[in-house]
């Protein structure tokens, strides 16, 4: 044991498991981090996986968090190095005063030693080697195995690992025998040879009572479900796969007829985004609730449709979990990189409704919302969420629903309606909010219009009329201005009347809060303002303007929100400093205070408020 | 220039259908389209077929793409939606409609442009996703909006106005069809309106894909000399097999054709098909059959035309594959849709 004990991590430490791909070992890091959540101790889970099948390196890092913090832990206390390839890379990764945990079946390079990391053998192949029989099924006992080591290093509570098991394999009790035997040879080895528990362990709190772990994509698809979404159309891309894949799920089990078997949904697998989005485009004007879920990609192909809808004025909804850029990118890594692109998505003068959850309770409700917004305004809605929020699975509040609440359907006129108006146009703006009505098909043949994305004046007939036109798009604008009074309020946190506030979006937000616990605690006290939708309305313009410095902190190069704030609120452009995160990992609570502690000290701070 | 509404005159001498409804209640907005245009052709067959069809005119929803042909959803049945979307999209928008309401009847018009190049890809989906709709394919060759290029659609060696040659082989829509497993598949003539009119309502009658590839003229760009898509060339070499006859549901059958010469095609709703075949060896159910038939006539200049195959396309329709409501899914009341609170409670027991 080298002499610089680490310190007491008790509750509060880093795990990362380094894996290859294919061998069964998401189960095993799963297993790890339900375990830890049931012994009522906050955990943060993060995949980091290939844009592969088989056989390429693949990450998990389990953060163990007693204060409930919601992002990346920006160290790793004990790795698990599984892979040989990435050997060298996971040693160097390791905190001074760190632990590294490797299969000591075959010798290891001491060439990568390094005197500030305690380095625990484990002959994990072997030892299952002896026990299992098949090539496939050793390679899967071999990963389950290491969780009972863990169990054992962790101080994890083998009942709580074995209740998990049997619910997890209780259709198969056989898998549950083989499964603990595998976590017991783990256990007992790591038991008799190991300095057990480490200084990173954890004991039980109770701190994850009416909390669940979620992705983001699991509450989205099942936001859908509950907004009463009966369309889906999507083509598979990932990080979005699963949100459609969750949808289906999900009506599967609460969405077929008990007595008919008859499904109240479908799901479409289109031929490209495009079809995707046209589906839904349809599917919506015809009095559906539709929507698509995809990533940066599918946007790029969808424009086109995504200004018909906008011209055309029908609902859809778009959710957007964004991977990555630009082309292909990186497919498995997470930015906020699609906000100019669904801002302005298609050519000529269009602007939408955009939504960003921050974590997957609100990827669940605002799916939901985002479905109002969408038939009361009659536009296309994006829910921009990321692979970070997508794919990993988040700790967050038990998801709740109010069964009192009723699709918001907007503006459509009922067979009577129609009747009693003697003459229907589509696009009069009666109300004054630059929202039109609008009729479904087959209700009533008073009722008929012409859909058009070519030039149409105010009663849906085809122009060529400056005029005209200028009146339907001149509406579109006040639409857009009634749009700002009904999307969902940013999120202040602080006073509100510090000197130096922040802006950001999304899965940010977790990174952001704990960095302003840190930076207190040095005497930095900032305001925070998570904004929650596009249009910005007065809250965003009101935080931009009472403070002397802001800090745009988002997921992308080019600083994409600094862009959007600028081009769409009254902000003097010199006071917004961008913090940039891009390089595909979730952001973290230390990048954020680096940042901001190196911003402060190289710029000269303004002269205090009332100075 | 704006569209222009067609005055609606009652003429107390017009002819009324069941509904009580004259062809003027199926007519649309006043054509823009070139004098003399096919596609007008096409229009007024489509109108004589829905006021023959008896049709709601709220029952049927008109969709199309871009170009001359997907502007004709405006002028027939102003009483029904239409949706002008984008160029090669409409399938698309067809499959998403359908899929919220199947009760309505869905007719898409589009082009040899529209369906045959950009939206090439979204037609072989529709067809093979067998969604319950009628498409039309106006046929010219030509792209007319933009001046008279060819389209995919252009024989190998027709001549565009200026005297050029296409090189390209032909996209056959009819052929197309039939290779992704379209169930009815149809080709008719603009020129022809007692063929094409029963087509129309049979098509729109069948529960399923049906698509009818008509050949319809470009007056301005392809109705000269040395084009094989001109009245002159198309009245000279189309070649009717079947004809069909729709027969609703309250007329009786009388076959009185030559026995091996008529077959009757039963539709979902009592109606029928009733097929004369004018090649006796003809057998319009057999799919590999009619695919040679094209093939050989083809060989000797000729464009097969008529009913060219049908089967039953009820089995594998895009709700049947689903196993979807029957209820619309856009009429299901939401409490029916929310699982419930009392359920979303459950189930976060899942999640930890």
């Amino acid at each position: 044991m080298p002499e610089n004990h680490p310190q007491d991590r008790l509750n509060d430490f880093v795990v990362k498991f380094a894996n290859v791909n294919g061998t069964g070992s998401a189960s095993a890091n799963a297993l790890i981090m339900k375990a830890i959540f049931r012994s009522g101790v906050p955990v943060i889970g993060k995949n980091f996986f290939p844009s592969n099948i088989q056989g390429l390196p693949t990450w998990y890092e389990i953060r163990v968090t007693k204060d409930a913090h919601m992002a990346r832990g920006a160290r790793v206390d004990l790795m698990l190095a599984m892979n040989i390839e990435t050997y060298a890379q996971d040693v160097r990764e390791v905190s001074p005063g760190g632990f590294l945990l490797y299969d000591s079946t075959w010798p290891r390079s001491t060439l990568l030693s390094r005197e500030d990391v305690t380095v625990l053998g484990v002959p994990f192949a072997r030892l299952c080697n002896e026990q299992f029989e098949g090539a496939r099924n050793r390679i899967l006992m071999k990963n389950i195995c290491y969780a009972g080591t863990l169990a054992a290093l962790l101080d994890i509570d083998l009942e709580v690992i074995r209740r998990l098991v049997t619910e997890q394999y209780a259709k198969r009790p056989k898998l549950v025998d083989a499964n603990m035997r595998a976590i017991e040879i783990g256990y007992q080895y790591a038991k008799e040879h190991l300095p057990c528990p480490l200084p990173c362990r954890i004991s039980p709190l109770d701190r994850t009572k009416g909390y669940i772990l979620m992705d983001g994509n699991t509450a989205a698809g099942l936001g859908c479900v509950y907004a009463g979404a009966t369309v889906g159309a999507w083509y598979p891309i990932t990080p979005s796969t699963s949100l459609m894949d969750a949808f289906r799920g999900f009506c599967e089990r609460m969405r077929v007829d008990s007595e008919t078997g008859e499904h109240n949904y479908i799901v479409l697998q289109a031929e490209d985004e495009l079809a995707a989005v046209g589906m839904v485009i349809g599917a919506s004007w015809n009095g559906a609730r539709a929507f698509t879920p995809t990533s940066g990609p599918g946007i790029s192909l969808m424009n086109e449709f995504v200004g018909l809808a906008y011209y055309s004025e029908v609902p859809c909804v778009i959710f957007d979990v964004q991977r990555v850029g630009p082309s292909t990118g990186m497919p498995t890594r997470t930015q906020q990189c699609d906000l100019m692109l669904a801002a302005y998505a298609s050519h000529g003068d269009t602007r939408h409704v955009l939504l960003f959850p921050a974590n997957p309770e609100e990827c669940f409700h605002q799916a939901a919302q985002a479905f109002d917004l969408a038939e009361r305004l009659q536009t296309p809605v994006f829910v921009l969420s990321d692979l970070d929020i997508g794919m990993n699975d988040w700790m967050c509040r038990d998801l709740s629903w109010d069964d009192n609440y009723r699709p918001d359907r907007g503006k459509v006129l009922s067979g009577a309606e129609i009747e009693a108006l003697g003459k229907f146009h589509r696009f009069v703006d009666r109300d004054g909010d630059g929202i039109p009505y609008r009729t479904l098909p087959g209700v009533n043949p008073k009722g008929a219009y012409f859909t058009r994305g070519s030039g149409h004046n105010r009663f849906g007939a085809y122009t060529e009329d400056s005029a005209e036109y200028q009146d339907v798009v001149d509406r579109l604008l006040r639409k857009f201005a009634t749009a700002k009074t009904l999307v969902p309020k940013p999120v202040l946190v602080g006073p509100g009347t510090r000197e130096v506030g922040i802006l950001s979006i999304g899965s940010c937000d977790g990174a952001i809060r704990e960095a302003l616990g840190i930076l207190s605690g040095r005497g930095t006290e900032l305001d925070y303002l998570r904004v929650r939708a596009f249009p910005f309305g007065q809250e965003v313009e009101e935080f931009l303007a009472r403070h002397a410095t802001v800090y745009v902190i988002e997921q992308n190069r080019d600083a994409q929100l600094r862009s959007l704030v600028t081009l769409e609120t009254a902000v003097e452009k010199s006071k917004l400093r961008s913090i940039l995160h891009y390089d595909g990992m979730p952001l973290s609570a230390a990048f954020v205070v680096d940042a901001i502690e190196q911003s402060l000290r190289s710029v000269p701070r303004r002269a205090a408020a009332g100075a | 220039m704006t569209s222009i509404t067609k005055p609606k005159v009652a003429n107390p001498s017009l002819p009324r259908n069941e509904r009580g409804l004259t062809r003027r209640d199926y007519e649309g907005a006043m054509s823009t389209l070139c004098a003399g245009c096919g596609h007008d052709s096409i229009t007024a067959a489509v109108v004589e077929a829905c006021w023959g069809l008896a049709l709601r005119p709220e029952q049927l929803v008109k969709l199309s793409g871009i170009g001359c042909s997907s502007k004709t959803t405006a002028y027939f049945v102003s009483g029904a939606h239409g949706f002008n979307s984008v160029h090669g999209r409409m399938p698309s928008i067809a499959s998403g409609a359908n899929a919220a309401n199947r009760d309505l009847m869905y007719i898409g018009v589009s082009g040899d442009g529209d369906s045959l190049s950009i939206g090439l890809g979204q037609l072989a989906h529709a067809i093979r996703r067998n969604v319950n709709m009628l498409y039309l394919i106006e046929n010219n060759g030509v792209y007319g909006l933009t001046k008279g290029q060819f389209s995919a659609s252009a024989d190998v060696g027709t001549k565009s106005k200026k005297g050029d040659a296409n090189l390209q082989s032909p996209v056959d829509p009819a052929l197309l069809a039939l290779t992704l497993g379209a169930s009815f598949v149809a080709r008719g003539f603009s020129g022809d309106k007692r063929q094409l009119v029963p087509l129309i309502q049979a098509g729109l009658k069948h529960p399923g894909f049906a698509i009818i590839d008509v050949l319809s003229p470009c007056v301005t760009f392809n109705d000269h000399e040395g084009s094989t898509k001109s009245y002159a060339f198309t009245r000279e070499h189309y070649h009717p097999a079947v004809e069909a006859d729709f027969v609703p549901v309250a007329e009786e059958i009388s076959v009185d054709y030559a026995a091996g010469e008529s077959a009757v095609v039963p539709l979902h709703d009592g109606s029928h098909v009733r097929l004369r075949k004018l090649d006796p060896s003809y057998d319009p159910s057999d799919r590999a059959a009619a695919y040679r038939y094209i093939g050989d006539k083809l060989k000797h200049g000729e464009y097969v035309t008529g009913l060219i195959h049908v089967e039953d396309g009820s089995h594998n329709e895009l709700h049947a594959t689903n196993k979807t409501s029957h209820i619309p899914l856009n009429q299901i009341p939401y409490e029916k849709l929310s699982p419930g609170a009392a359920t979303l409670a459950k189930l976060m027991d899942r999640y930890r």
